[in-house]
């Protein structure tokens, strides 16, 4: 499973990064030297093994379905880059 | 002032509540001490007015009978921590400019106990990184030097931590521990880093970087200081759904108990090929000071230990770059302009970013993609269960297990590596007990033939901190690790 520059643009696209073309080769030779490293996990026999994906030892927590917090716009709002009326400000998505 | 420095947490509590010392003091000494070691570049923002401000405060707490745990006692915060008022980046150009408004669970424990807030200190960007030097702020810079006086690092994430509490800018410091932040570091800079169970420690509050292996911890000089620490910023916390209701035992009680009858596993899987002479002959003196101490060595197995890096080189990349979608430009942090929302949170995300967060977000992308989800990340979870049964299965024969910390000692800031994986290699004796869940302490042991600092690591069964404890304080006496580092506060 190796990396290549039209999958580095792949990926680059799904995690919202815009890596420059020139930098992709340089990132698929880096990424498949972690990868090659990683498939030693290949050699392990995990037939009927359960995934683990928390070592807890507790199941979740729950509460009472309760209003606990609110009315904080303003500290909310406090870091935001652009703001207007209350809400937060992006470019327009809807023409 | 250079007495002030010297005294331990333990110490300066004493001289606190007897008034032999007074807060404002002891804070402003060490608010020198910062300055006067400012070219380690471990703090990225000191908060001397806050902490004046704190230990006065703290004074007048002290002269009314009313104190905490650590009571007056100075405390550096990685920049991990979001801290209220006080600008918190994680290191990352990408939090640039935030200001949170609330103050994580960890930092509001230790001032709730008396703690005084000296300033933010340096970690790598997002707590990725072994060596502090993917920080935006420029690599933190070890106090101990080598022979040719070169500049070396303190380790990482938690680099700037173990440097200022070694270089005595901080007498305590917290720090945060994914894959071996805390006992890599702490263990090159010659100090005490614990990290406790996964769940003893809130991570409410604290810049996340893969929620199921961050656990915060504290640096210290001494292994009484790191319990007393321990004790004041462990809780259980409502707002931290992985937080454990699980009471904390008096963790200062267990400093005198010896390891009498203890049984502590030596794990063969630990010798590493091409592993430093020096680090194997440490590992086993460490195993001579418990044997003497009345402890027996037993020899055990961990079967999947050589899995564990690159396991985790699958879980916490794919953790992050879930976690790390929320620095998008609009609601925090830095933001650059462009025509589409899409293209603003890609420049955005690409100014904002470093090269190994980048890195390290790609892979965890790739190995959670569709097509790829079960041949990567599948595989490391069920690798991870084997890696807790191998533990599961030692905790029948022994009560703890004791390694070596990492690999070397410090190596110099700026040394050129091939491929990123040669850098992961520094936590390859740390990671599993991340993995597993379990606690892990470094304590210093000893001086290679460089003098640079070596330590063990000892790791015990879920939730049994004070066994650590116990077995610390007996590797510190046997030690009498007393060297210091060339580079600290008050040194010539």
């Amino acid at each position: 499973m190796s990396v290549d520059k039209s999958t580095v643009a792949r990926i680059a696209r799904l995690a919202r990064i815009n890596v420059p073309e020139g930098r992709q080769d340089q990132l698929a030779s880096e990424l498949n030297g972690i990868l090659d490293w990683i498939a030693e996990l290949n050699e392990v026999d995990t037939e009927n093994v359960e995934p683990l994906a928390s070592v807890t030892g507790h199941g979740l927590p729950r509460r009472n379905d309760e209003v606990t917090d609110g009315n904080r716009v303003d500290e909310v709002l406090a870091n935001v880059p652009e703001t207007a009326g209350g809400f937060f400000v992006v470019p327009k998505v809807v023409e | 002032m250079t007495d002030l420095l010297s005294l331990s947490a333990v110490e300066a509590r004493a001289a606190l509540d007897a008034g032999e010392v007074s807060a404002p003091d002891l804070t402003e000494a060490y608010l020198g001490a910062i300055e006067e070691t400012g070219a380690l570049n471990n703090y990225v923002a000191v908060t001397a007015e806050k902490a004046m401000e704190m230990a006065n405060a703290s004074q007048a707490r002290i002269s009314a009978g009313e104190v905490g745990l650590i009571e007056g006692i100075p405390v550096g915060v990685k920049d991990l921590f979001c801290t209220a008022g006080v600008p918190s980046t994680a290191c990352s150009r990408i939090l640039e400019g935030f200001t949170p408004t609330y103050e994580s669970t960890v930092t509001a424990n230790l001032w709730r106990e008396g703690g005084v807030m000296l300033g933010k200190i340096n970690c790598d960007e997002f707590a990725m990184g072994s060596a502090n030097e993917t920080s935006a702020f420029g690599p933190a810079v070890n106090p101990w030097q080598g022979g040719d006086g070169a500049d070396l690092v303190p380790g990482g994430s938690s680099g700037g931590s173990a440097s200022a509490v070694a270089a005595r800018s901080a007498l305590l410091a917290t720090g945060t521990d994914t894959g071996g932040s805390i006992r890599q570091p702490a263990a090159i800079c010659g100090i005490v880093g614990m990290k406790p169970t996964y769940g003893r420690s809130s991570r409410w509050g604290i810049v996340a970087f893969a929620s199921s292996l961050d656990q915060a911890g504290p640096f210290s000089r001494t292994v009484a200081d790191n319990a007393l620490m321990m004790q004041a910023m462990a809780s259980h916390d409502p707002k931290d759904s992985t937080s454990a209701d699980t009471p904390l035992p008096d963790l200062m009680a267990a400093l005198d108990k010896g390891v009498k009858g203890l049984k502590i596993g030596v794990p063969s899987e630990y010798v590493m090929d091409g592993m430093d002479s020096e680090v194997v002959a440490l590992w086993e003196q460490g195993q001579a000071w418990l044997r003497d101490a009345g402890a027996e060595l037993v020899n055990i197995s961990l079967p999947h230990t050589k899995y564990a890096l690159p396991a985790y080189y699958i879980i916490a990349p794919a953790e992050a770059s879930s976690n790390l979608a929320r620095y998008d430009g609009v609601r925090y942090g830095l933001r650059v302009e462009a025509d589409s929302l899409d293209d603003m949170y890609g420049e955005t995300r690409a100014a904002g970013f470093g090269e190994e967060v980048q890195r390290r977000i790609m892979i965890g992308t790739y190995v959670l993609s569709a097509g790829y989800y079960d041949a990567y990340y599948l595989k490391a979870q069920k690798v991870r269960r084997l890696i807790k049964q191998d533990f599961d299965s030692a905790w029948q024969q022994v009560d703890a297990i004791l390694t070596p910390a990492t690999p070397t000692a410090a190596f110099p800031v700026g040394r050129k590596v091939d491929d990123p994986v040669t850098n992961f290699l520094n936590d390859v004796f740390t990671v599993p007990a991340n993995l597993a869940g379990l606690p892990g302490m470094a304590v210093p042991a000893g001086l290679n033939a460089d003098g640079l600092p070596l330590g063990l690591q000892i790791l015990g069964r879920p939730f049994d901190e004070a066994t650590l404890y116990s077995i610390g304080r007996v590797i510190e006496d046997a030690a009498g690790f007393n060297a210091v580092p060339a580079r600290r506060a008050g040194g010539v």
